[in-house]
C-alpha cells in the first residue's frame, strides 16, 4: 500500500502542470479560508462616487456599477464558488460510491434497474434537471447543493461500479467470499480501499464539474441570490455593463476558468500518477 | 433496420408519458403557485383566473385534463404569456434552438474530428500539445466567458457581427455557434485523439501496414473507422451538453429559443410551459438517441440493431 502511494507521488511530483496546479489550489482555498484578512475592503461597500472604474492603483480590478470593489468581491466570491465545489463533490462521491459500488457487487437485475437510471440522468441535460429540482426545494442554498449533488453523483457511480465489477472476480475477493466473510465488510474493506485511487481522481474532477454548474447557474439568474455571492453570479452582475466595461465579466470569469482548469490539470495528473490503467478511459 | 427504428420510437411513447406524469407532479407539489406574485388581485378575480385554467379543481382531474390535451398535441395556454399557448411558443422557439444546436454539434464533428487525428497521427509534437491545449481550455472555460469576449471583441471592437438576437442572417450565427460548439468540439477531439492513439497500436493496423498499405488508407480506412465508435458513443450525452451550454448562450446573446423561455417560465412559475419545454427536450433527447444507435449500428457491423 506505502509503495503504491508513494510511487504515485514521484509519478505527480514529476508532472510540472499538475503540480503547478495544485499549489495553486491551495492558493485559491487559503484565499477563500482568510477571504476576510485578504479583502482590501468590504464586499459590499458602496461606493457611489466610484462607480464602474477601470482597474487602477485603489482598486486593482476596479469597481462594479454599485462602485464596489471588484477584487474584494471576486476574493469573496471564492468563497462560495470553492465551497459550493468541495461539498458538491463530497456529497456526489458519497452518493455515487454507495450506489454504484452497489450496483455492481449485487449485479444481475437489480444492477440492470440501477444502471437504466443512471443511463437516463446521464443523457438528460444537466442544467433542465438542475434548475427543475431548484423549482422544487426553492431558491436556497440547500436547493443548489441538493441539485447539483442529484445530476454530480451519475458519474461517480458508473465509474465506481465499473471498478467494482472489475475487482469482484478477483481471487481475494472470492477468497473471502468463501471464508464467509459478509457482504457489507466485503465491500467496505476489501473493495472500496483497492479502489481508492479512481474514487480519488473522480473527486478531483467532480469538483470543477460542480464549481462550473454553479456558475452557469447563477449567470442565467437561477443560481445563487444576494447576499451570497458567487463567481458566477459577479458575472452575472457584470454581464449588464460589460460592453464598455469588459473587467467585470474577464476577473470573475478567469478566476473560474483557472480554478477549473488547475482541478482538472491535477486529475489528470493524478489519474496519470495513481491508475495508468485509467489513462485512456 | 425500419422496424428497429419503429420499435424504438414505439417504446419511447410511454417513456415521454411516465415523463409527463413526473413533471407533473412535481410542478404541482412545488410550493407557490403561478399567481402568487401578484398580490394586487382580489381573492374573487385570483378564483376566476384560477377556475379559468382549472387550478380550481382537484389534482387527478388537472393531471387527466392534461393529459387530454397532450394526445392531441395541445399543450395547455401559458401563465404568463396572455393568449399564447405553450405550443405556439415553443411553434416558434424550437426551429431557433434546434438550428443553434445542429450547427454547433456539426462545428463538433467538423472541427473536433481532424483537431483529435492530427493531435494523435502527430503525437508528442507540438501540434498535438498545442491541439490538446486548445481542447482543455474548450472544456475548462466557462461559456458565458467565452460569448463574452467575443461579442467584446467581433462585434465591439471589430464591428464584424451583431452583439445578439436571431434574425436570419448566417452573421447572427456566427459568434453564437462559435462559443456554443468550442465545448463540444474540445470534448470530441480528446476522445478521437485517445480513441485513435489506441486503435494506431492495434494488430491489423500492423498487419495493414506490414502488407504494403500506404499511410493515407491505412488512416483512412483501419483507423479513422474503428476509432470514430467512442465518439458516436459520446453524442448522445454530447447533445445533452450542448442543451445544456444552450441556457448560457441564449441567454448571453438575447436568442429567442427554448432555453430562453424555459428560464422565464422557471422565474414566472409559469407551469405548463415548463413543462412542455421538458418535454420537448425529452423527445428531442430520445430521437437524437435513436439516431446515435441507428449510426452505431451503421459504423459497427459488430453490433447487431435486434
Amino acid at each position: 500500500m506505502n509503495t503504491l502511494w508513494s510511487d504515485a507521488f514521484k509519478t505527480l511530483s514529476k508532472n510540472k502542470p499538475a503540480l503547478l496546479s495544485l499549489f495553486f489550489i491551495i492558493f485559491i482555498i487559503l484565499v477563500a479560508l482568510f477571504a476576510n484578512l485578504l479583502a482590501p475592503y468590504g464586499y459590499e461597500i458602496q461606493n457611489p462616487s466610484q462607480r464602474l472604474m477601470f482597474p487602477n492603483r485603489t482598486f486593482w480590478m476596479g469597481t462594479d456599477i454599485l462602485g464596489r470593489d471588484l477584487l474584494s468581491r471576486v476574493i469573496y466570491g471564492s468563497r462560495m464558488s470553492i465551497s459550493v465545489g468541495l461539498i458538491v463533490a463530497i456529497c456526489s462521491l458519497i452518493v455515487g460510491t454507495l450506489y454504484g459500488s452497489l450496483s455492481g457487487y449485487v449485479g444481475g437485475k437489480i444492477d440492470n434497474l440501477l444502471m437504466r437510471i443512471v443511463d437516463i440522468l446521464y443523457t438528460f441535460p444537466s442544467l433542465l434537471l438542475i434548475i427543475l429540482i431548484r423549482v422544487i426545494f426553492g431558491q436556497g442554498l440547500f436547493g443548489i447543493f441538493l441539485a447539483l449533488t442529484i445530476v454530480g453523483w451519475v458519474d461517480v457511480s458508473r465509474i465506481v461500479r465499473g471498478q467494482v465489477l472489475q475487482l469482484k472476480e478477483m481471487a481475494f475477493i472470492e477468497a473471502a467470499r468463501a471464508v464467509g466473510v459478509k457482504n457489507r465488510f466485503i465491500i467496505f474493506k476489501h473493495i472500496l480501499p483497492n479502489i481508492l485511487g479512481p474514487i480519488i481522481v473522480t473527486l478531483t474532477f467532480e469538483i470543477p464539474a460542480a464549481i462550473l454548474s454553479e456558475s452557469f447557474l447563477s449567470f442565467i439568474g437561477l443560481g445563487l441570490q444576494p447576499p451570497f455571492s458567487s463567481w458566477g453570479s459577479l458575472a452575472n452582475d457584470g454581464f449588464q455593463a460589460f460592453k464598455s466595461f469588459p473587467h467585470l465579466i474577464i476577473f470573475p470569469g478567469f478566476s473560474i476558468f483557472l480554478t477549473v482548469l488547475a482541478f482538472n490539470l491535477l486529475g489528470d495528473g493524478l489519474r496519470d500518477a495513481l491508475d495508468p490503467k485509467l489513462k485512456n478511459a | 433496420m425500419i422496424p428497429f427504428i419503429l420499435k424504438r420510437i414505439f417504446i419511447s411513447i410511454p417513456v415521454i408519458f411516465v415523463l409527463a406524469t413526473i413533471t407533473f407532479c412535481i410542478m404541482r407539489i412545488t410550493p407557490g403557485g403561478p399567481f402568487d406574485k401578484d398580490k394586487a388581485i382580489p381573492p374573487e378575480i385570483k378564483a376566476n383566473i384560477e377556475a379559468k385554467y382549472h387550478l380550481d379543481r382537484p389534482l387527478w382531474s388537472q393531471y387527466f385534463y392534461y393529459m387530454k390535451g397532450l394526445i392531441q398535441g395541445d399543450l395547455g395556454p401559458s401563465y404568463k404569456y396572455l393568449g399564447r399557448s405553450v405550443t405556439d411558443i415553443i411553434k416558434d422557439s424550437l426551429p431557433v434552438s434546434v438550428e443553434l444546436g445542429l450547427y454547433a454539434a456539426f462545428l463538433a464533428f467538423l472541427l473536433g474530428i481532424p483537431l483529435g487525428i492530427i493531435a494523435a497521427y502527430k503525437h508528442g509534437t507540438w501540434l498535438d500539445s498545442s491541439s490538446m491545449f486548445i481542447a482543455i481550455s474548450g472544456i475548462t472555460l466557462p461559456s458565458f466567458l467565452v460569448a463574452a469576449l467575443l461579442i467584446y471583441f467581433f462585434s465591439f471592437k471589430m464591428g464584424w457581427f451583431p452583439a445578439g438576437l436571431w434574425e436570419g442572417g448566417w452573421e447572427y450565427k456566427i459568434l453564437p455557434v462559435a462559443a456554443l460548439g468550442l465545448r463540444p468540439v474540445a470534448i470530441i477531439a480528446r476522445l478521437m485523439r485517445t480513441s485513435m492513439l489506441d486503435v494506431i497500436k492495434a494488430d491489423y493496423v500492423r498487419t495493414a501496414r506490414a502488407k504494403g498499405l500506404s499511410e493515407f488508407p491505412v488512416i483512412l480506412k483501419h483507423v479513422l473507422k474503428n476509432s470514430l465508435i467512442p465518439v458516436i458513443t459520446i453524442s448522445g450525452p454530447l447533445l445533452a451538453g450542448i442543451i445544456t451550454g444552450s441556457f448560457v448562450i441564449e441567454h448571453v446573446f438575447a436568442i429567442p429559443g427554448m432555453a430562453k423561455h424555459f428560464i422565464l417560465a422557471v422565474t414566472n412559475r409559469d407551469y405548463p410551459l415548463i413543462m412542455g419545454v421538458t418535454l420537448i427536450y425529452a423527445v428531442l433527447l430520445i430521437l437524437a438517441n435513436i439516431l446515435v444507435d441507428v449510426l452505431y449500428a451503421v459504423i459497427d457491423p459488430r453490433i447487431k440493431v435486434s
